[in-house]
């Protein structure tokens, strides 16, 4: 099984953000890792002179490096800069069927904001390059086990690890939220790490805003769920990027993987984490995503 | 009824409305609808509610009743294939296409390509559940399945829409009344996660399986599967628990955090959507049935009928399909 640390969902501080992809590059043993931003294509700036030192530090440590895009691009500078990442030398990852448009059958991963629910769409998404189809978090095991049945060119992957995307909007909730428009937003989704909860009138951890994204409260932690997984064809798993120590989140599944710990010792591990929610994995057992099964 | 063209030649906006049921297939087609779009009663198309949609017989009745009026069936198959068993959307599309549907209306991009593939010939619309938004997304329907008119999420600007018509790739519709989904349509997994049962999945959102109210002291709680959506002080009315349009706490602040339980309605900007190059106009709402605001949705029809309709008994007609 190869672990792929995903992109950070989250508004981090420059420094924040290249300090955990340094960390992550001498100490996490994982396979991949996606970064750039997929959230709001205000935060680019920040990132755009800090990319170039933490792409190549993470290839001298021997980590496949993917180029993540914006899951809602809607603007024509958002659109050009897609085209600009992927002429580039690296692989990207698509999270927005206009980017799929832009490659024209280059090689790519397909991120979780795209609707892969199906064998057929697999083999479509195929036939236009992807190599890794990290598929929609709502999928239950029965429907990922089909899917995965028919896989040719693209390797399967899926969230194990971090608050699963819930949903996508024109409308940047951080930006409601403080009485701003999207455009004059004051960057104050930077303020939440890990996101803003979205707790009901009578106090239940319900959801988390982030930007334009609506993320679970919960975080998705699967454990025992890999043997199966692994079994129907799931060749990756995904870890989102939370506050968390995600070097110690990661050796814990690469632990697991590798049989040097069970899925109680992983447990073990990850609630010993500061974790944003509580520990859910409903989806995968064909249950709602907010339950632990 | 001045606005029934021929696709391809149209010039003023195509108003299509909702058929949850074969009566109100045939309510709208006499009501002067140019077209009707209405799904099988079965989780191919997101509106997967009990009591509505039609079975194999009744579209058949259905589509040689509109066209024998001249109006056009559309056919919703906008839900994501479940993996394993894609027979039941191949079905479901070689029924429509066999009871002589005029367009399907699909979300899938594996089921778009195996429609286009197995009847070439037959029109397609990309359902707002593909949620393709720019002119690149659309161009890559267009160019790698030939679909001939992509629905516009709800969120988009007129200028906008403007910005996506002038490139001409294929026909534009949009939604001019009914319900408001501020996420990206087809992009949304809230009511997964609260119930387990999703749009794209299931064809349902907030379903009413899962909710309950109750009454808490002077408040009415809305709950959705056990998570309170709106509580609800004495005496106000209570709406639907629809996830995206609850109030919740965040940041210290207790608020519609997402939107505002309000609808759609484009009344006050018709004429700009025609002259933004908008084909067709779209009303929700296959779920109300015959039953539609008599207040607030009796006006849209009145104002669709000076582009499309053009005659005042099928304005009348119209405005009484909207009838709550």
């Amino acid at each position: 099984m190869q672990i792929t640390i995903g992109p950070v969902l989250f508004n981090w501080s420059n420094p924040e953000w290249a300090d955990f992809y340094a960390r992550i590059a001498e100490e996490a043993p994982v396979d991949r890792v996606v970064l750039g931003e997929v959230i709001c294509s205000k935060r680019t700036p920040f990132r755009s002179d800090a990319i170039g030192d933490v792409v190549e530090r993470l290839e001298r440590a021997g980590k496949d490096v993917v180029l993540a895009t914006l899951a809602l691009p809607t603007l024509k500078r958002e659109i050009a800069e897609i085209g600009e990442t992927a002429g580039g030398d690296h692989m990207i990852e698509v999270n927005d069927i206009a980017a799929v448009y832009q490659l024209g059958g280059r090689a790519h991963v397909v991120g979780p904001f795209i609707n892969v629910y199906n064998e057929h769409t697999l083999k479509v998404l195929e036939g236009l390059g992807a190599r890794t189809v990290c598929l929609p978090p709502e999928l239950p095991a029965q429907s990922i086990r089909a899917i995965a049945a028919c896989r040719t060119t693209a390797d399967i992957e899926v969230l194990a690890f971090g608050r699963a995307p819930l949903a996508v909007s024109a409308r940047c909730y951080h930006a409601r939220l403080h009485n701003l428009t999207k455009d004059s937003c004051r960057y104050v989704c930077d303020q939440d790490r890990d996101g803003l909860d979205v707790d009901t009138l009578d106090g239940q951890k319900f959801l988390a805003v982030n930007g334009i994204a609506t993320m679970a409260s919960g975080v998705t932690v699967l454990g025992r769920e890999l043997t199966t997984l692994a079994d129907a064809g799931v060749s990756r798993i995904r870890l989102s990027p939370h506050t968390c120590d995600m070097v110690a989140v990661s050796a814990a599944y690469r632990d697991l993987c590798d049989g040097r710990i069970d899925a109680a010792e992983l447990m073990a591990v990850i609630q010993q984490q500061p974790l944003p929610g509580a520990i859910v994995n409903g989806y995968v057992h064909g249950r709602a995503g907010s339950v632990f099964a | 009824m001045t606005s029934r063209t021929i696709y391809g030649t149209q010039k003023t906006m195509e108003l299509i409305c909702p058929a949850g049921t074969p009566s109100a297939l045939r309510a709208a087609v006499e009501a002067g609808s140019d077209a009707v779009y209405c799904g099988f009663r079965n989780e191919t198309n997101a509106r997967n509610f009990p009591g509505l949609n039609f079975d194999d017989e009744e579209l058949r009745e259905g589509v040689a009743y509109a066209h024998s009026r001249a109006a056009k069936v559309l056919v919703a198959l906008n839900t994501f294939a479940r993996a394993g068993n894609f027979g039941i959307w191949q079905r479901a599309a070689e029924q429509a296409v066999s009871a002589g549907a005029d367009a399907l209306i699909v979300a899938d991009l594996g089921l778009i390509d195996w429609a286009r593939k197995a009847f070439p010939e037959q029109r397609i619309h990309l359902s707002v559940q593909a949620a393709a938004a720019t002119v690149p997304a659309i161009r890559f329907y267009v160019e790698h399945f030939g679909v001939r008119r992509v629905v516009l999420p709800r969120v988009l600007t007129v200028d906008e829409i403007a910005a996506i018509a002038a490139d001409g790739a294929c026909e534009i519709e949009v939604f001019a009344f009914g319900g408001l989904c501020v996420m990206a349509e087809g992009r949304c997994l809230l009511s997964s996660y609260a119930t387990g049962e999703s749009p794209n999945m299931n064809g349902v959102c907030s379903p009413a399986a899962h909710v309950a109210y109750a009454q808490e002291g002077t408040d009415l709680a809305a709950r959705l599967n056990g998570f309170t959506i709106d509580r609800y002080p004495d005496g106000q009315p209570a709406a639907y628990p629809t996830l995206c349009k609850g109030r919740f706490s965040c940041g210290g602040k207790t608020m519609h955090v997402f939107e505002e339980p309000t609808s759609l309605n484009t009344i006050e900007i018709l004429p700009a959507l025609q002259r933004a190059g908008v084909s067709a106009l779209k009303i929700e709402g296959r779920q109300r049935g015959k039953a539609y605001p008599d207040s607030d949705g009796a006006r849209l029809p009145r104002g669709v009928g000076c582009f499309a309709f053009g005659a005042a008994n099928a304005i009348a007609g119209a405005v009484s399909i909207y009838r709550r």
